[in-house]
């Protein structure tokens, strides 16, 4: 088309002759046969293609390579763990690997030793070295089925990168179960076949019943902060609550991610294409590769949503016979039976195939791993993109949480010269945690749907400041999953999602609900705050007053009734009793805001997550729910920290309490009218009339 | 004068009536209120007979169990505590330090009484307003920012300063020139002339200008402070001089004259005391660029700003007379200011030696 197109449109530059060549014309070189350039031509391995463009893979500099290499070692335990049903435990280890001679910081170590062990099902020993050193091998392409990983490509290549750096090969510990025997590979990738090269099997003793364990050597850079081996696992944690992590650094930390959640995410379904999500290309690569006899049944059987009975109308509408074999199906009729396939009215891809994070665990997350007053989360409803169903998923977490708060008030005590300012980091700008099929995406944020969305919701409706074309402004971490059977990635080393109108839509319409929640919460606090703010204004004036009045009348003033005439006239003009009310002084309820958890300096409201049973002491020290020793005083703190969990604890227990009451009430009532807080509260009731009334 | 036993004086009784404000209203359970004057064009009127700028009877409630205006409220009392203080201390001071007096941090918080100058400023003069105190009763000065210098003679905190032997360099004007503190021993001057600029005020001085035409010179450095109108009004009462005013041409040079003449809009309570309403208008006029043949280069074009200040003048009820609505259109025709030193353009000691006497003799100003 794009052919024709030119013949009829511009006249034919062709008449000139210098476009062919010019090079040639230039150079005084002969020109070289066309057999000289044959005989030049080679097949290309997709090994060496990716060894020259590392890039393409997340493997760019030796910090991103590190964090990819723990990703595709992560992603993968998960992945097994989950499809066998099993809970994860997963420990990631961190070594500086010496070069000889001792060892180096880790922060100017070069070398490192990653080790990622699971409690997964194992893998048989015939597919150790194909996994683990074939490019490209994997169960997940194939299917359409919602997992992290979805080429075949991650962990083969952060074998071969490992290789490429370090010269040393993967290991491999696997066991399948408690009667089989360990089983311990050493292998390499030949790069010019793709094939794997074993250096070593062997069976093993091994301490674990079942599980995998994988061993790769690598050159990195290990750095925190953004975009670190941290920052992935503690993100990993916040969309994975089921998970149990155990993360020792290369300093020789341990830290424990504790699981927040026991249920295992329900085995996403595999599911064939759609229809709509297929290109003509792979249509007639299908019709080619059907066991069907018939083309009727090739597009019943091989198709989501299509009939027999709309499966025959295709065949009509389209001018071919139903019977007719597929393989003869080329050419224009392809084209046309593509064309019809597409005008025809065929219902949206099935959606069980997902497994969403879920508004609970989203919460647990988020409320285990990030401080903050105040946590939502929202679900959508599964939507299609190309044919393919994917659902999004946001949460919110908002403040700095009441202890930081409390400091922060202490800090301001020095009182302000002139010209000083409070500085209420406001100027702190909200943080995206993006993630797509549960696996953290912590590079390209500006390239990525999500964040485009985050910049093109207008959060000031909500209560919150934000310039023009930035992230809203204020302590607040904005998190997204979007769970698809096919995340469409904008490249090969998964880190930014494309941006299709139906996923923007989706993941906007999801913020805004997080946004509705926070205005609601914002606005409740500010109206708490001025009233406190009224009293506080009056209680403090009125001393500076009384005692100027003193000195104005030489000292023979009744300090004391003067004070207590005008409080007295404070405390009826700024509403008495009912301010209390207001500001939940008096044990008013929540406010009705569905999923989310609202945590005060009293106590926590809403559906406040359990940690799961761990030995006690270890839900003691993580009471909080922040990981362990996250800096130098964390051991000094230890003490005061145990002592501050106890009644932290006890409110948290409180707390759930209420909130399964609730949860329970809510779901005997039905969902119909769940955005009208419908609780039996008298406070809650008269705020949704007054609300209703504002409206 | 300390020696005797100190009487309270009736500004001081004044002050302590802030004070039963709280008091009477905490009583009979009110909320405590001061009244004080509106300071603004809206609570102005212009006397057409005495020639003043007067304050209207617009008040504005300032109370106390109001969110908005408890904070000012309260920095009214402590404002009037700390001028109170002064009163029986005898002190003079200046608003600054009547600031950091004020200023601490409340008890119990983290919050300043006062966080900067411009808030205890305003309330300074609300307090001169409501109590109908001047600034001088209650012991605040401004800075000395006016020159004297002719045949004058003055007597301050017992030292006679004769300002005709001064040198260039004249007499500093103080910000409190109340009989009580400055006498006027002697005065043999024929008029007085009030001049905008320092600068122009220097070229006088060195010239000798109050010599040859037996004159006080007066500066303000721009709009002139309180002592300055003041010791020009006190000149024109106590000994019938004309008091002359020379200025930019440009609106606010024209306001300038206008405040020395009826008074100031914020100041409207103080006209009584400080205008000049007979002061005449020497220059610079917009009809002298013509008459003195200043060539159009040395004019500046008139800004957006000067454009809407001057349609401002044009508006006041004090600017209707016929001559001055032609000169300020005048001016706006022409698109072009001009300023004193401009005359430069023509010789360096032009305004001395031909543009003033000339003026002078032909009477050429406006009223």
């Amino acid at each position: 088309m794009a052919k024709s197109s030119r013949k009829k449109g511009r006249p034919e530059p062709a008449a000139q002759p210098a476009t062919p060549k010019p090079a040639v014309s230039a150079a005084p070189k002969p020109p070289v046969s066309a057999v000289e350039m044959g005989a030049r031509q080679r097949e290309i391995s997709v090994s060496e293609f990716f060894t020259k463009n590392r890039h393409l893979l997340g493997f760019d500099n030796p910090r991103k390579a590190l964090l990819t290499c723990v990703k595709e070692a992560v992603d993968n335990a998960l992945d097994a763990c989950e499809e066998a049903g099993i809970l994860p435990d997963v420990v990631v280890k961190l070594e500086v690997a010496a070069n000889g001679g001792p060892p180096p910081p880790a922060s100017q170590a070069s070398r490192f030793r990653i080790t990622v062990t699971d409690n997964g099902p194992g893998i048989v020993r015939q597919q150790i070295p194909p996994i683990f050193a074939k490019l490209l091998y994997g169960s997940k392409f194939h299917r359409l089925r919602m997992s992290r990983g979805q080429q075949g490509i991650g962990i083969s290549a952060a074998g071969m990168y490992g290789q490429l750096t370090t010269g040393k090969p993967v290991q491999i510990i696997s066991r399948t179960g408690a009667r089989s025997p360990a089983h311990f590979f050493e292998v390499q990738i030949d790069t010019k076949k793709n094939e794997p090269l074993i250096l070593e099997k062997k069976q093993i003793e091994w301490e674990a019943p079942r599980g995998t364990q994988v061993t790769i050597e690598v050159e990195g850079r290990y750095q925190k902060g953004r975009a670190s081996v941290d920052e992935y696992l503690e993100q990993t944690i916040i969309a994975n609550p089921h998970v149990k992590l155990t993360y020792l650094t290369p300093e020789g930390e341990t830290k424990v991610l504790p699981r927040t959640y026991d249920q295992v995410p329900e085995s996403p379904r595999e599911i064939k294409p759609h229809p709509y999500g297929i290109e003509l290309g792979m249509l007639l690569k299908m019709l080619q590769d059907t066991k069907s006899h018939w083309l009727s049944g090739f597009l019943a059987g091989d198709f989501s949503r299509v009939s027999p009975h709309l499966a025959e109308e295709i065949c009509k509408t389209a001018g071919l016979s139903p019977r007719a074999r597929p393989r003869d199906v080329l050419g224009q009729t392809a084209e046309n039976l593509y064309k019809t396939i597409q005008s025809t009215k065929i219902m949206a891809p099935p959606t069980n195939c997902l497994s969403p994070i879920g508004e609970q665990a989203i919460l647990s997350g988020l409320y285990q791993q990030i401080k903050g007053e105040f946590y939502t989360a929202v679900s959508r409803p599964p939507a299609v993109y190309r044919g393919n169903p994917f659902v999004i998923e946001a949460g919110l977490a908002y403040g700095r949480g009441p202890e930081q708060a409390q400091e922060d008030q202490q800090k301001q005590a020095v009182p302000l010269a002139e010209g000083e300012e409070a500085d209420g980091n406001e100027h702190e700008l909200a943080r995206v945690i993006r993630y797509a099929n549960r696996v953290p995406l912590l590079y390209q944020q500006s390239a990525c749907a999500i964040f485009k969305a985050v910049l093109d919701t207008t959060w000031r409706n909500y209560g919150v400041t934000q310039s023009r074309g930035a992230l809203p402004a204020g302590p607040m971490v904005i998190f997204v999953h979007m769970a698809s059977v096919w995340v469409p990635f904008t490249s090969e080393s998964k880190e930014a999602i494309a941006e299709y109108d139906e996923i923007h839509k989706e993941i906007t319409l999801a913020l805004r609900e997080c946004g509705r929640r926070l205005g609601a919460f914002l606005r409740r606090r500010e109206r708490a705050y001025s009233e406190q703010s009224r009293r506080d204004i009056f209680a403090l004036y009125i001393e500076e007053v009384v005692e100027s009045c003193n000195r104005l009348k030489g000292g023979r003033l009744p300090v004391a009734k003067l004070k207590e005439q005008l409080h007295k006239m404070a405390l009826k003009r700024t509403g008495g009793e009912k301010t209390d009310q207001v500001l939940g002084k008096n044990g008013s309820g929540p406010e009705g805001l569905p999923h989310s958890i609202i945590v005060t300096p009293d106590g926590v409201e809403g559906e406040v997550p359990k940690i799961i049973a761990e030995p006690s002491t270890t839900v003691a020290a993580n009471g909080n729910g922040h990981p362990a020793a996250d800096d130098k005083g964390a051991e000094a703190a230890k003490g005061a920290e145990s002592a501050k969990a106890a009644p932290r604890a006890e409110a948290k227990a409180r707390g759930h309490g209420k909130a399964r009451r609730e949860h329970a009430g809510r779901v005997a009532q039905g969902r119909k009218t769940d955005r009208r807080p419908r609780s039996a509260h008298p406070t809650a009731r008269s705020k949704a009339r007054a609300r209703r009334g504002k409206g | 004068m300390a020696a005797k036993a100190r009487k309270i004086t009736t500004v001081e009784k004044k002050l302590i009536g802030v004070a039963d404000i709280v008091i009477d209203a905490a009583q009979r359970r009110r909320d405590p209120t001061f009244a004080i004057p509106v300071r603004s064009l809206s609570n102005v009127t212009f006397d057409e007979k005495k020639g003043l700028i007067e304050l209207g009877r617009r008040k504005q409630a300032r109370s106390f169990f109001n969110v908005g205006m408890a904070k000012k409220f309260m920095q009214t009392v402590l404002v009037a505590d700390a001028l109170c203080e002064l009163q029986r201390a005898n002190l003079t001071t200046s608003l600054r330090e009547i600031y950091y007096r004020s200023k601490h941090t409340i008890k119990n918080s983290h919050e300043n009484t006062l966080d900067t100058q411009d808030e205890s400023d305003p309330l300074i003069e609300d307090l001169e307003v409501t109590l109908a105190a001047l600034r001088e009763e209650l012991h605040v000065r401004a800075e000395n920012a006016g020159s004297v210098v002719g045949p004058l003679v003055l007597v301050d905190d017992g030292d006679t300063v004769d300002c005709a032997r001064l040198g260039k360099g004249g007499y500093s004007v103080p910000s409190i020139v109340e009989p009580e503190y400055l006498d006027i021993r002697r005065c043999t001057a024929d008029f007085v002339l009030l001049v905008e600029k320092g600068t122009q005020w220097n070229r006088l001085s060195e010239d000798k200008f109050w010599r040859t035409h037996n004159c006080v010179l007066l500066t303000g450095n721009g709009q002139p402070p309180r002592g300055v109108r003041r010791l020009a009004r006190r000149l024109h009462d106590e000994k019938k001089l004309p008091v002359y005013v020379l200025v930019d041409n440009d609106p606010w040079g024209y306001y300038i004259y206008s405040v020395i003449k009826q008074g100031s809009i914020n100041l409207a309570f103080e006209s009584e005391r400080m205008a000049i309403p007979k002061a005449k208008f020497m220059g610079l006029s917009s009809a002298d660029p013509e008459a003195y043949e200043l060539p159009r280069n040395v004019g500046i074009k008139l800004n957006d700003k000067d454009v809407a200040r001057a349609k401002e003048l044009l508006g006041y009820t004090w600017f209707q007379k016929k001559d001055w609505q032609t000169e300020i259109k005048r001016m706006l025709s022409s698109g072009l200011k001009y300023e004193l030193d401009a005359l430069a353009n023509k010789d360096f000691q032009y305004l001395t030696k031909k543009y003033l006497p000339h003026k002078l003799k032909e009477k050429d100003w406006l009223d």
